[in-house]
């Protein structure tokens, strides 16, 4: 383990990008999304995510935001266990009938102000389980959502582009909670 | 064997049910298989509904031999399988609530995946029916003195699918896990049925991600069957990188976890990155870090990128060179193993009776395993070893990833080196009239099967049955005795699918 430990602290890191010539987007966007987040929240931004029927495809990707790659964590966001916790809910699938409630309840327990980002083409519109009897068919016919991010699933690249989008519009003066304007959308 | 052969060879045998025969049988005579099962003579492989049918697909002892044996149910019910052989309970009771078939005799009649929030009763049935008023779910009693409850989910504390668990417990100790699923319940079987092969691919394909290769794989094994299709060779091959690298990739993902719910975030942060770039390999090779709607019905969607091979090769060699340090470092952590071994035990005897495939199986002695047993193309021409142990603990579930790790590795190596040229898919085309087919495919998890009957081009009726059905009822045996907190371990351990169950 020892040997493990010492390699980490001497080897350069592998978190994206080394700023190298043909991958400065990930750069970009880091920097991009850095300064959004500690203008608005501080440095800290929750997010609780609930899977409200997805294939666990987008639940993958999801998680590789916090591998060495991604590194989530160094924007000061960071995903947490309850929803009392949570700043935003990043919600995913079609929607089954037999998750609506438990959505709405999780909604509900999220404290003020909150933003609900809609992850993968299912959450967007139902995607293609859209005609199912056990599928209500979209987030945003259960909870007011502020950001959908398409892709089936979106990569790990997109949803940080997605989360970045969110900061900047949040930023900018968008409400955040029950907004009654129309959700903006992310197209990967 | 002699007598489940005997039962079916006096069936009715159904034309045009491929690779493997479908008989339809007698209420006495299904009886007999579900006694044949009882006695530990052959595997359930799968019991799904039908519009007034069941059918139930089984394999003898050796692993080999396949039946589908089905059932007429002309007063809409059957009998019940699960009242001599358990593995068969959840089933039924699933084909209960989605078809309005009655297992006469069943013990447990509580309703499955219908968790009273549809818009319609029996939506599978030939008459969908309004729902009438649904009693509370009655979870199962507990007597005792000192005895608590804990109910989880179906919101998850970590970024996971949801299900209920129902948790007794006696002080640290769980006397009793009951199982609550059927809350990511999307009805693909009813989006199936009238959709094209295409549209059906897709769904296949996004029935539970993680094994969207599998699924992919399985449920086009089954259109081949049905219409009589060969596949390229080099489809063939294509096919099966696709399903080592999803392997490849579920398995440093599971490793990582089950270790980081032990609180030894170390090989998780290692096992992340290989993870992460088997995926980037994918993606450079098909396109898409999953692999998704790569593996249609008659060969592949796309070949692999002209470079794909060497960004394959690369992944492998940072693998090669990391992988023994990991493996050292989990087998050297005594906090870890702690932990890890005689937690979570799991026995032969139950590992056989509910026939777990994949790593549930493997730890615990069971040898099957889809590539061997049936050995689909390539397989039949590679070189590679089933792992088996036998403490059926979380620590032998890690080893036996550790192992299929160390194989998937060699597979890739004579996929690639072997590679033939040529066409990477046929046309597939089907004669007017009915066909069915039966496909199988050994995913990260275990043997996914699929069934499906089309008419002409269109399928009328598909089933996918996930290994998890038969690893759930498990994971509750498994943690008995176990300490509250060991849970998420265990879990882990097992991962098993809650879309891929819950359809």
């Amino acid at each position: 383990m020892r040997r493990t430990l010492f390699e980490g602290l001497t080897r350069s890191p592998l978190t994206e990008p080394p700023p190298s010539a043909d991958d400065t987007a990930l750069a970009e966007l880091a920097a991009k999304v850095d300064g959004a987040a500690r203008r608005r929240l501080g440095r800290s931004l929750s997010i609780r995510e609930v899977d409200a029927g997805s294939c666990n495809g987008c639940e993958l990707e999801i998680h590789a935001l916090n591998n060495a790659f991604y590194d989530l964590e160094r924007f000061g966001l960071r995903f947490v266990a309850s929803p009392r916790h949570a700043d935003v809910l990043m919600v995913t699938g079609p929607v089954t009938k037999n998750m609506r409630e438990a959505l709405r309840r999780t909604y509900n327990a999220t404290p003020d102000p909150k933003w609900v980002v809609a992850v993968g083409d299912c959450a967007f519109d139902g995607g293609i389980f859209a005609e199912s009897y056990a599928v209500v068919g979209g987030v945003s016919s259960v909870v007011p959502v502020d950001l959908h991010i398409r892709g089936c699933p979106p990569r790990p690249l997109d949803l940080l582009k997605g989360l970045l989008a969110l900061l900047e519009w949040q930023s900018g003066g968008g409400p955040g909670r029950g907004a009654t304007n129309k959700p903006f959308q992310f197209l990967s | 064997m002699a007598a489940l052969a005997d039962i079916i060879a006096q069936a009715r045998r159904v034309d045009g049910h491929r690779p493997v025969p479908r008989a339809v049988v007698t209420p006495g005579a299904w009886r007999a298989v579900a006694g044949e099962l009882a006695a530990g003579h052959a595997t359930l492989l799968g019991l799904w509904g039908d519009t007034g049918a069941v059918h139930m697909a089984v394999m003898g002892e050796a692993g080999r031999d396949i039946n589908v044996v089905s059932i007429e149910c002309p007063g809409g019910n059957f009998p019940s399988v699960g009242a001599l052989h358990p593995p068969a309970i959840r089933l039924e009771r699933t084909i209960q609530s989605l078809y309005g078939l009655e297992p006469i005799g069943a013990a447990d009649t509580r309703p499955w995946l219908d968790l009273g929030f549809w818009d319609v009763q029996h939506p599978l049935s030939a008459h969908p029916q309004q729902p009438g008023e649904q009693s509370a779910y009655a979870f199962l009693p507990v007597q005792g003195e000192g005895l608590h409850r804990i109910p989880v989910g179906p919101v998850h504390a970590g970024i996971i699918e949801p299900g209920h668990f129902r948790f007794t417990a006696n002080g640290e100790t769980v006397v009793r896990l009951e199982q609550r699923l059927g809350y990511v319940h999307k009805g693909i079987e009813s989006l199936m049925a009238g959709a094209t092969i295409e549209k059906a691919a897709q769904l296949a394909g996004r029935t539970s991600g993680d094994s969207t290769v599998a699924y992919a794989l399985a449920f086009a094994h089954a259109v081949e069957a049905a219409l009589n299709i060969a596949v390229p060779p080099r489809a063939q091959y294509l096919r099966a990188l696709m399903a080592e690298l999803e392997r490849l990739a579920n398995h440093f993902g599971d490793i990582g976890a089950i270790c980081n719910d032990a609180s030894f975030t170390l090989m998780h942060a290692h096992c992340g990155i290989l993870r992460e770039r088997i995926l980037r390999a994918a993606d450079a090779c098909f396109g898409h870090r999953l692999m998704m709607d790569r593996i249609v019905p008659g060969g592949v969607a796309r070949d692999i990128a002209t470079d794909g091979g060497m960004r394959v090769q690369g992944a492998l060699s940072e693998i090669r060179w990391r992988l023994p340090r990991l493996i050292e470092l989990y087998d050297n952590t005594a906090s870890l193993q702690d932990r890890t071994v005689k937690t979570g035990v799991v026995s032969a005897e139950l590992v056989r009776q509910f026939g777990a495939g994949g790593y549930v199986g493997r730890a615990s002695g069971r040898a099957f395993d889809a590539r061997k047993a049936h050995a689909y193309a390539p397989y039949d021409r590679l070189e590679f070893e089933v792992p088996i142990l036998t403490a059926g603990d979380v620590n032998a579930r890690v080893w036996v990833r550790i192992r299929e790790v160390e194989q998937s590795l060699a597979l890739v190596d004579q996929i690639l080196a072997r590679l033939p040229d040529g066409a990477i898919v046929v046309p597939v085309t089907a004669p007017a009239g009915m066909s069915e087919g039966l496909g199988l495919a050994e995913g990260f998890r275990g043997d996914v099967l699929a069934w499906l009957r089309l008419d002409g081009l269109r399928v009328v009726r598909c089933h996918l049955r996930d290994p998890s059905w038969f690893q759930w009822p498990l994971l509750e045996a498994a943690i008995e005795n176990n300490i509250v907190a060991d849970f998420p371990l265990c879990n882990k351990s097992f991962n098993c699918s809650y879309s891929g169950h819950d359809l």
